[in-house]
């Protein structure tokens, strides 16, 4: 190995790289397009990755939405038909029976699913929008961000039954002027008062809630409206280990049967499972990734046996030449290393070329696609896989190399010089 | 300095054997300019080649300064063309992607010998063959006796006990072959020991010894009065 570190060996072999430039530019592109390949496909797989989970940030992964429809088959002497209502008791159910579901917040809107938005009125200004009787814990669910000086409903709210509210940013936009503080402010609701105490800012990627939309505490919405128990969509997060397909399952099954509906009646109650939506996008991402690593792996390799086949072919060239080095006292394992050292080196430069174009074009994405809508963040590969695949190259250098390095040696010199 | 005994060499070509040397007996005595001379396919390379440590020999023995050659394997014998040996070649086989000092400093760099060393003896030999100040061209720009005297320099620079010449003037018109002759007699002039094979009489009659080659075997070896190649030049 006392080779590796004398200035000589490298002297030859910066002479022998640097004086055969069609050949080294020809080798050093095959790697270089192939590490560029590998580190450009897999950054941008990892953007799309990083991209879709900013976008889903602000929601549980996990969560579903459960709504009641009507019977489509008779059932335990109902009719065809019947109408289905979801209610509080369903809700205590499901938490005590699925061990599975982490939150569950029952939710009674109006405004929305073809139900007349609620007219508000703050002195001249007036406007109809989505109102939603809430409990605290659906931020647990899906995050709202309040802008300063404002919360979310809380639970002493919801015990007292107040008549506060959290409206929407357009809501605000639309109701008061620019330099008016809302929070502390009195809206009209229909015809009960209400004291604003919040004003949420619509999320960035996937929400459930436009900027249009109000709340209020689920007691006071009830009282409001004479609402009861009933409830008009459950809001589910299972954990993380869960698994939503069947977790929505489970839960459709206890409904049916508390309600007395057919088990097999795929009409009474509908939903909506996002979990299992954002599993195939991961699915989609995580095959991106591994993909672009195949395809990434595939082009060093081939770049790596271009410099394998170009090396044999330079060493047929050069078959006289290392003759001529033999004969003027090189050894059969000086003229080995030298080739095996030409390629390695040749695979590292390229390879480390290719890694700052990757890098470069990476950055270059970053800017193109920031701000934009599509969901896309951060386009990065992991420095160790980097590493790993510069490691790669060198390996793979060394052994492409041998195959050359050993034809070189396998001739003897008075044959390599008798060839013309 | 070289002492061949009963030397035996055949070339085996499928299941015939080509029995090229048969029984050469021959030595060479520090500071000689021989020539081995016969006609084409007489076995002179051959000779030379196992002189050179580049081919084996079958039968025989070869001593080359007190050391006895035989069961080389490569790297010994790389060595011992390294420290030994000076080549100069009928096709010069100088590096077409390295300059004139570049080729000369080669031997020196198996030799282990220093960057800025090789350069100063690469220069120093280039300038006794009269090249110095061609020193950084690379080959495809000299002539053909300037490319033979860039490689007699590179057989120089290892500083060998013997130079091997295979036809070294082959190749160059008769004006070019006596400048080049006229290097090699200052050399020998030296003190270097040089064995040129060559089948030009005019050439051979520039060296000191004629050993003639025949059907394999030596049938003269005298010693001749040198002519001078530099009235010529
Ligand atoms: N490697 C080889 N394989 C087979 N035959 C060879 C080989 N080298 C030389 N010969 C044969 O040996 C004989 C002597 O060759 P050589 O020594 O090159 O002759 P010269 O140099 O005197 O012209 C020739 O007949 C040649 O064909
Ligand atoms: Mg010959």
């Amino acid at each position: 190995m006392k080779f590796l570190f004398d200035s000589n060996t490298w002297q030859e072999i910066f002479g022998s790289i640097s004086k055969n430039k069609t050949r080294t530019i020809i080798t050093v592109i095959g790697v270089l397009w192939g590490i560029f390949i590998y580190i450009a496909l897999s950054g941008a797989a990892k953007g799309l990755d990083n991209g879709f989970d900013k976008a889903f940030k602000t929601v549980a992964m996990n969560s579903m939405f459960v709504w009641a429809q009507s019977t489509s088959m008779p059932n335990a002497g109902f009719k065809t038909g019947r109408p289905m209502q979801l209610k509080l008791g369903d809700v205590e159910v499901l938490e005590n029976r699925i061990p599975e579901i982490q939150y569950i917040a029952p939710r009674i809107t109006q405004g929305e699913f073809g139900s007349e938005p609620v007219y508000t009125v703050r002195g001249q200004k007036s406007g109809s929008y989505v109102l939603n009787g809430d409990f605290p814990i659906y931020t647990k669910i899906s995050t709202k961000k309040i802008f300063d000086g404002g919360r979310f409903i809380n639970q002493e709210d919801m015990d007292q039954a107040r008549k506060v509210i959290v409206i929407g940013e357009r809501v605000q936009q639309e109701l008061f002027k620019k330099e008016e503080d809302p929070v502390g402010a009195y809206i009209r609701v229909g015809n009960v008062y209400f004291q604003v105490i919040g004003v949420h800012k619509l999320a960035e990627g996937v929400s459930f809630d436009s900027d249009s939309a109000m709340f209020i505490p689920f007691s006071t919405y009830r009282k409001l409206y004479n609402s009861g128990d009933n409830v008009g969509y459950l809001c589910i997060a299972a954990y993380d280990d869960a698994d939503v397909v069947q977790v929505e399952k489970d839960i459709k099954a206890i409904l049916k049967s508390t309600h007395r509906v057919n088990p097999k009646d795929e009409r009474a109650f509908g939903s909506f499972n996002l979990g299992e939506r954002f599993g195939e996008i991961m699915g989609f991402a995580d095959g991106l990734t591994f993909m672009s690593l195949v395809v990434g792996i595939a082009t060093i390799l081939a770049g790596v046996i271009g410099i394998g086949n170009i090396l044999l072919i330079s060493v047929k060239e050069r078959t006289k030449e290392l003759g001529v080095r033999r004969a003027l006292g090189a050894t059969p394992s000086e003229v080995r290393n030298q080739i095996i050292l030409e390629s390695v080196f040749l695979t590292t430069i390229a390879g480390v070329i290719g890694i700052i174009l990757g890098a470069g074009f990476l950055s270059l994405l970053n800017t193109f696609t920031e701000g934009g809508d599509f969901p896309y963040a951060n386009p990065t590969v992991p420095i160790p896989y980097i590493l790993g695949a510069l490691a790669i190259m060198v390996i793979l250098g060394t052994l492409i190399g041998l195959i050359p390095a050993q034809r070189a040696v396998s001739i003897r010199p008075i044959d390599a010089l008798r060839e013309e | 300095m070289i002492e061949i005994k009963d030397l035996h060499k055949s070339y085996k070509m499928g299941s015939n054997s080509l029995h090229v040397l048969k029984g050469i007996n021959f030595s060479v005595e520090e500071g000689e300019l021989v020539a081995i001379m016969g006609s084409s396919g007489s076995g002179k390379s051959t000779l030379l080649n196992i002189l050179g440590m580049l081919d084996e020999l079958d039968e025989g023995s070869y001593v080359l300064d007190g050391v006895p050659i035989k069961n080389l394997n490569e790297t010994k014998a790389a060595n011992y063309r390294n420290k030994f040996l000076g080549f100069v070649f009928q096709s010069f086989n100088l590096i077409n992607y390295k300059s004139a000092m570049e080729n000369v400093a080669l031997p020196l760099y198996y030799q282990k010998v220093g960057r800025k060393e090789r350069q100063e003896k690469a220069l120093k030999y280039l300038e006794q063959v009269g090249l110095k100040e061609w020193a950084t061209h690379l080959p495809n720009e000299l002539s053909g006796g300037q490319k033979q005297r860039v490689a007699i320099a590179r057989a120089m620079a290892a500083e060998p006990k013997v130079l091997l010449a295979d036809e070294p003037t082959g190749a160059l018109d008769s004006k070019t072959s006596y400048e080049v002759m006229d290097l090699i007699q200052k050399i020998n002039d030296q003190g270097n020991t040089i064995l040129i094979v060559t089948h030009e009489p005019d050439i051979a009659d520039m060296c000191k010894r004629i050993v003639h080659l025949k059907d394999g075997v030596i049938i003269e070896d005298k010693k001749v009065e040198q002519v001078r190649a530099a009235q010529y030049v």
